[in-house]
């Protein structure tokens, strides 16, 4: 599994990775999830529904992941946007 | 006679050190000062092409990977996602549907007629801000948007700000890229899914 972050100026950015079924690993990814969503992330789990339609989950803790996510992608919290957002 | 000059010449460079020390320093310390200005200038707002096409190539390739060849088909040739609401499709009756388009309001539309429903502003600032920027590259902001739509519609919609059409999307512009859409998807039906190249 791995833990991707979007990033200004970078795009994804490689958080941890690891294997779930080995302890040390997992809690090393449990560790880096934990420490995305105290720094306002959200936490999203691309998947695709037995009709082959792709969607994406949102999870609020590591053990909301299903066990054969390949991966969780992060990205900040959505905002009300304004005038900022246009270029 | 020798050893007087050369004993001389000592102690006029000793005095010669003694007196352009204190300005070499401040000289130091003032280019030092000035060059650590300079890379601060750069990391907070520093714009850099390479650096931000790289990314944003990155962001294509996630994008790619996580939406339906469609809709990725769709993002390349035209510059925006059509998402259906209520994460339904057109065969489970969707009424209504989304456009997302990078660093611009979610735009909510009637596919049957055109019609512009809403805008809904949403932005996803990274506070870090990690090269001077909170804004994500483009196609991460659509990502963003459309695994934040797909996966809590409802949610989204009331985080977002609301506001009627043509706020900061000209009707225009929504209308021209619908007509645009169908174009698309007439031609895209008419080849074959099969038949488009890859990016």
């Amino acid at each position: 599994m791995r833990l991707l972050r979007l990033k200004p100026g970078h795009g994804e950015i490689v958080v941890a990775e690891g294997d779930v079924e080995v302890p040390e690993q997992e809690r090393e990814l449990i560790e880096a999830f934990r420490r995305q969503l105290d720094e306002g992330m959200c936490a999203a789990v691309p998947t695709e529904t037995s009709s082959g339609r792709r969607e994406a989950e949102l999870v609020k803790s590591f053990a909301e992941v299903p066990r054969d996510a390949e991966r969780v992608i992060f990205f900040p919290r959505a905002a009300g946007g304004a005038g900022a957002m246009s270029r | 006679m020798w050893l007087a000059l050369g004993t001389a010449a000592v102690v006029l460079l000793a005095l010669l050190w003694e007196l352009a020390r204190p300005r070499l320093r401040r000289e130091l310390a003032n280019r030092r000062a000035a060059a650590a200005a300079r890379r601060e200038r750069a990391a907070q707002s520093g714009y850099d092409p390479g650096r931000e096409r790289r990314a944003e190539q990155r962001a294509r390739a996630l994008l790619r990977s996580c939406v339906e060849e469609e809709a990725w088909s769709m993002y390349r040739d035209l510059g925006f996602l059509r998402v259906w609401g209520g994460l339904g499709d057109r065969a489970q009756g969707a009424s209504y549907a989304y456009l997302i388009y990078p660093h611009k309001p979610i735009v909510a539309y009637l596919p049957q007629t055109g019609e512009m429903l809403n805008e809904y502003c949403v932005a996803f600032p990274d506070h870090s801000r990690p090269y001077g920027s909170a804004r994500l590259p483009d196609s991460d902001d659509v990502l963003a948007k459309w695994m934040a739509l797909t996966a809590d519609e409802r949610h989204l919609i009331a985080e977002a700000n609301m506001h009627l059409p043509g706020r900061q999307i000209d009707p225009e512009r929504v209308s021209r890229d619908l007509v645009r859409l169908a174009a698309w998807e007439r031609e895209r039906a008419g080849r074959g899914a099969d038949s488009v190249p890859a990016a």
